[in-house]
């Protein structure tokens, strides 16, 4: 253990802790900008300076070590001097228009210059303007940029990616996509994550609510929504609501009071994911396709974007199955559209996802008997949504639990945890072992596939239905997914059936999620879907009525014909960039 | 204070990063070209202040192929019109900065962003051919860890205490630390940690493989992929012709530069990894590489430039001529030459003339002379190995050009003709010489010593159907040799002679690609914690130079001439190191790889 003084404090710690943890645990909140636990780490922003006394440099305490006997000051005169003029300096680069920026309220630098007490920047200010396309889902604002890096760290560290670089050199280095490439050129997976681990507005979703608006001021247009399971474990955040009395129910609610038309819930959808994605697992599993290389999940957009840019010749090892955003659109404007007597373009279809790989999902046109046109016509994310309320004025706390609407109403728990790593897989394998064995397994029997803790990686299950051995893998982030397809192509591990979520901890940790400085929501939020899954009246999407329904007056079966046409996609139908060669 | 300022910006030049936007650079440095204009001439005064503000403009996005254009022409004109060197030669810089980086400067106005990235992290480990972890190692030394200061240098060459001897230390050219002072003695710490440490051994070798390679050339190249491979668990055998490894380092680099008790240190860590070793042995006479291939999994020819160049003088083949090579080969095996009472002209100004000369005076040569075409400033040697070659007595004729050898009755060489020159114009950036017109003249002398370079005995390779070129093996850049897979080279003999962690470094990269051919991915790592830097003000501090033996005693015997430095020396000069890894851009990226 290593002793020493904090703002005259005694505290003795391990070796090797930082300056900065070695603070927290005297509460001793070190203001800091660049820092990312473990992933940006790199002290560039000069935040976090603190005094050493018998030194006159001023030392970083998010990545300096302590030392036993020193004596360190965290708000001394001098520290506070330099604190300050350092972010006076970021201040004279930063487009500090706060009134108009989605962040406002929620800006690291912003509370930081205003705990600072700073009320002017004493230099020139210089904002970089860079062009950007801003019909591209992920915008990149660069007067807002700060250059911390975190976005860079984050694409290269947690997700394998170099979407981000720092480009030109000198006074002039930026953060702009890596290799000299436009985003729409790059292999970018769209998760997000540089999004949510931005301390500033520099990076956003495009934000699609004027569409919505727009939409349900049309009376000619009939709009409807979906919600995402994990949205329901975030949306009060911003109003400090917890995941209790922030339910799904409200959001319906809320959205029928800004006028919507009709609500559903995608746990209805994720059923449906479930029954054509198992039955697909099953018929590819037995006719032997499953001996080389996996069947992998396809409902995670970021994932099939990673997928298609890294990994090409592995894109036939998807499931055909749509994502339950698709399945989804798809059943509203055709099944759903027919049973309230509407032709399928009058149908607006809006999804609310955590995520912002979505948006690009849904760009897809499609060209069916039964329509034309896109299944899903506008995504929005959780922050969009929490904007929508805000600008209506609408106080959360004064909703209430209305329920979704008729003819696609149930979801079961097994839709639920699609939110959540290991979900997809753990609701796939209830269905797939009814499927086999004409019974239902035990409803946690494959709890083995959950998350275990926030340290997101590989978890595998071995699971035997009816003297068959499956072999199942779920993964999370897209670095630890990089790691898992290697040793696949190496033949150093096997599995059968495969369940990929760019983002980790899953959907509840996406890019499109509310943002927390310093937090890392996605395993706290994932308990709230294991919750209610472990609450639900029913556990298996296969006992879903109103699936059962629409297999019955419309479907036919999984994987029928029509299913096919409606509910399956063809990956190739699309470009996506390829990854730059490695050098 | 400004005198100090032009100093400070002097060695700030220097540390300069590579990779920088060549148009920032340009601007920057035009800018303080027109802070030195008189003020007279308009071209000059005006014309400089111009080209700053084009330059901005390209720089700010706002340029067009118009605003090129007009700087190249108004360049041009400046440096037709100005009055004086001041304003024609700044302008000559933007000049020749635009032509140069023409492309550079079209990303900016076509697209508005700038391709160029920072490319120095940690400067000492990015200008190591090698990739030593410098200040891994410096840290170690610091925290007195020797042993563990060797074995990180290991993971990327295992010849430490050669390097610490000889290397030519490429690492300090751009040191951050010139900044504040001078650079970190890099290679004087390498020695400390080597003659501190004792004997370490080497890091276990992986699960053996069951692949057997052969490497032909048991130098530098040779060995350091030997044990690379071989901790990978490949089976290693390595040829060598001579009777004893080290190749270069054993007969070419002379003892007082490098004890070869101290090499043997290096060579024996690597054999006892269990590498199989059979000297005496040329591959083309023995055996041939077609035989190897067919007996190993995978050939590795690292035979290095082994052997001389001819010079084309008139009796050239005389007796009492001889080539640097041999003469130092000689040495090496014990059958140096008497030189008492002897005069020596050794042909030459690289670092192989220097030590043919170093070694002629330990032969107790009477007088031992350097002829060289150049200015002493020219030599490619080394200023240390120059000012140690003078020092110990050896006289620099310079501006001689080697004409003809004067031969007695005997047909002995008695003489070298040498044709005066004068220093003249600059050719690619270096002054070139041309004959003074002065007669030519005779230098008396009883042996000539050819130190004009090496080449490779490439013919057996080249019989065997390799691709040769220019007198070296033409390997791809990966290299290996499409017509014969499974035949790697690397090194000297790909590269032509080079320096000794050139040949290590190759011998990584080829090693990495054997082992992929083989169809494995091993990772060579070294097992061991790097300190955390210490909480420390930078004070500017002297750089502590490695002290040698007084030069009238050491021109006596063949025994080491440098001196390792003090603890206290070795420890002042650690603790200068600024750790580059951590702070700056190396904590982001490309400053360290734990594993390769």
């Amino acid at each position: 253990m290593v002793n020493l003084t904090i703002d005259n404090r005694a505290v003795s710690v391990p070796e090797g802790t930082t300056i900065m943890q070695a603070a927290l645990q005297l509460d001793i909140h070190i203001p800091h900008l660049c820092f990312l636990k473990e992933i940006n780490e790199i002290a560039a922003c000069r935040v976090c300076v603190v005094e050493v006394e018998g030194k006159d440099r001023l030392f970083t305490a998010c990545n300096s070590v302590v030392e036993p006997d020193m004596v360190v000051h965290t708000n001394s005169p001098k520290v506070m001097r330099d604190r300050r003029k350092t972010v006076e300096m970021i201040l004279s680069e930063h487009d500090c228009k706060c009134a108009t920026c989605v962040r406002s309220g929620n800006c690291s630098l912003q509370k930081l210059s205003n705990d600072l007490n700073i009320q002017d920047v004493p230099f020139h200010t210089i904002v970089e303007r860079a062009s950007w396309d801003k019909t591209f889902p992920l915008i990149k604002d660069s007067a807002k940029c700060i250059k911390c890096q975190r976005c860079i760290s984050v694409c290269e560290k947690v997700q394998s990616l170099g979407v981000w670089q720092l480009e030109s050199t000198g006074s002039l280095s930026t953060v702009n996509v890596s290799l000299g490439r436009s985003i729409r050129e790059a292999d970018c997976s769209l998760c997000g994550q540089c999004i949510t681990h931005c301390p500033v507005g520099a990076l956003r979703e495009r934000d699609d609510t004027d569409k919505v608006w727009d939409a349900m001021a049309d009376p000619n247009k009939t709009v409807v929504f979906q919600i995402a399971p994990a949205i329901r474990t975030a949306w009060g955040e911003y109003f400090g609501m917890d995941a209790k009395e922030a339910t799904v129910n409200k959001i319906a609610d809320a959205l029928k009071r800004m006028g919507a038309d009709y609500v559903f819930d995608t746990v209805f959808s994720a059923d449906l994911t479930i029954m054509e994605e198992a039955t697909e697992f099953i018929h590819r599993f037995t006719e032997g396709d499953c001996k080389n290389m996996p069947m992998f999940t396809s409902c995670c957009p970021g994932w099939v974007r990673f997928l298609k840019s890294q990994y090409p010749h592995l894109t036939p090892r998807l499931s055909t199955a749509k994502s339950p955003q698709q399945m989804f659109g798809a059943v509203m404007k055709s099944y759903f559209a027919q049973s309230i007597g509407k032709k399928p373009e009058d149908i607006f279809t809006v999804s609310i996802m955590p995520c912002v790989a979505k948006k690009g999902e849904s760009n897809m046109e499609l060209y069916f008997g039964e329509y034309a046109g896109r299944d899903t016509d506008v995504v929005l994310t959780n922050r969009e949504l929490v904007r929508m309320l805000r600008a209506s004025h609408i106080d959360p706390h004064t909703l209430e639990d209305i329920p979704f609407d008729r003819l696609m109403r149930d979801g079961s728990g097994a839709g639920v945890i699609f939110g959540a790593t290991g979900g997809v897989m753990e609701a796939a394998l209830r269905t797939a072992y009814f499927l086999i064995t004409g019974s239902d397994p035990e409803p946690d029997a494959f709890s083995v596939v959950r998350a275990q803790s926030d340290r997101f990686g590989v978890n595998e299950a071995t699971v035997n239905i009816n003297g068959i051995e499956v072999k199942a893998a779920v993964v999370s982030g897209l670095g630890n997914t990089r790691k898992l397809i290697d040793a696949l192509e190496r033949g150093e591990v096997h599995y059968d059936f495969v369940e990929v979520m760019a983002c980790p901890g899953g959907c509840v940790g996406g890019g499109g999620q509310p943002i927390h400085e310093d937090q890392e929501m996605a395993y706290s939020r994932g308990k709230t879907l294991y919750f209610l899954d472990a609450n639900a009246k029913v556990r298996f999407s296969h006992h879903n009525e109103d699936i059962q329904k629409l297999y019955e007056d419309y479907m036919e079966k999984p994987n029928s014909h029509r299913a096919h046409m409606l509910l399956h996609t063809d990956h190739d139908a699309w470009e996506m960039p390829k990854a730059p060669r490695k050098i | 204070m400004i005198e100090g300022l032009y100093r400070d910006l002097e060695r700030r030049i220097e540390s300069s990063p590579p990779g920088l936007c060549p148009v920032s650079v340009t601007k920057a440095f035009l800018d303080l070209c027109r802070t030195q204009t008189c003020g007279k001439c308009v071209p000059c005064r005006i014309g400089l202040l111009q080209l700053t503000n084009l330059l901005t403009d390209v720089l700010n996005g706002s340029a067009t192929e118009e605003t090129l254009r007009l700087l190249e022409d108004t360049s041009v004109s400046i440096m037709h019109s100005a009055d004086c060197a001041i304003g024609s030669e700044a302008a000559k810089v933007v000049y020749n900065s635009l032509i140069g980086c023409r492309e550079d400067y079209e990303r900016h106005i076509r697209d508005g962003r700038c391709t160029c990235t920072y490319s120095l992290p940690v400067p000492c480990v990015a200008m190591c051919p090698a990739a030593v972890d410098i200040p891994g190692y410096i840290a170690l030394v610091a925290a007195g860890r020797y042993a563990d200061a060797v074995r990180l240098i290991r993971k990327d060459n295992p010849f430490p205490t050669t390097c610490a001897f000889i290397c030519e230390h490429p690492c300090e050219a751009r040191c951050r630390r010139n900044m504040v002072d001078n650079p970190i003695n890099i290679r004087g710490l390498k020695r400390v940690a080597v003659d501190k440490a004792g004997k370490v051994a080497p890091p276990p070798c992986g699960p053996d493989t069951g692949k057997r390679i052969a490497i032909v050339g048991g130098g530098p190249g040779g060995l350091s992929a030997a044990y690379f491979l071989r901790l990978m668990g490949h089976a290693v055998t390595v040829f060598e012709m001579n009777d004893k490894l080290g190749g270069m380092l054993r007969y070419g680099i002379p003892n007082y530069r490098l004890p070869k008790d101290r090499l043997d240190e290096d060579i024996e860590a690597i054999l006892e990894t269990g590498i199989e070793v059979k000297t005496g042995v040329r591959v083309g006479k023995y055996t041939t590489v077609q035989e190897l291939r067919q007996e190993y999994d995978a050939v590795l020819i690292t035979i290095g430039a082994s052997t001389d160049r001819k010079i084309g003088l008139k009796n050239e083949d005389a007796k009492g001529v001889i080539s640097a090579v041999e003469f130092l080969h000689d040495v090496a095996n014990g059958r140096g030459l008497d030189l008492h009472g002897k005069k020596v002209a050794v042909i030459g100004g690289g670092n192989v003339a220097m030590d043919a000369v170093r070694t002629a005076l330990r032969l107790g040569a009477d007088k031992v002379s350097a002829v060289y075409r150049r200015r002493t400033a020219d030599m490619t040697a080394l200023p240390a190995e120059v000012e140690a070659a003078m020092a110990e007595g050896v006289e620099m004729l310079t501006l001689k050009a080697p004409a003809s050898v004067e031969v007695n009755e005997n047909g002995e060489a008695c003489g070298l003709w040498v044709t005066p020159q004068m220093i003249s114009k600059v050719r690619d950036g270096r002054p070139g010489v041309t004959a003074s017109g002065e007669p030519d003249q005779l230098i008396e002398c009883d042996l000539i010593v050819a130190a004009i370079g090496q080449a490779i005995e490439v013919e057996h390779f080249q019989d065997a159907g390799l691709s040769v070129s220019r007198g070296t093996l033409k390997a791809t850049r990966y290299g290996d040799f499409p017509e014969m897979p499974g035949v790697f080279a690397g090194g000297d003999c790909v590269t032509g002679p080079s320096t000794v962690i050139k040949a290590i470094a190759a011998a990584k990269a080829i090693a990495a690609n054997v082992d992929e051919y083989l169809g494995f991915h091993h990772q060579i790592t070294a097992d061991v914690e790097i300190p955390d830097p210490v909480f420390r003000d930078i004070v500017p501090t002297g750089r502590v130079e490695l002290s040698e033996r007084e030069a009238c005693e050491r021109v006596c015997d063949m025994d080491g001439v440098e001196n390792c430095m003090s603890d206290a020396e070795a420890c002042q000069e650690a603790s200068r190191c600024l750790r580059c890894d951590h702070y700056g851009f190396g904590i982001i990226k490309g400053g360290r790889s734990k594993s390769w």
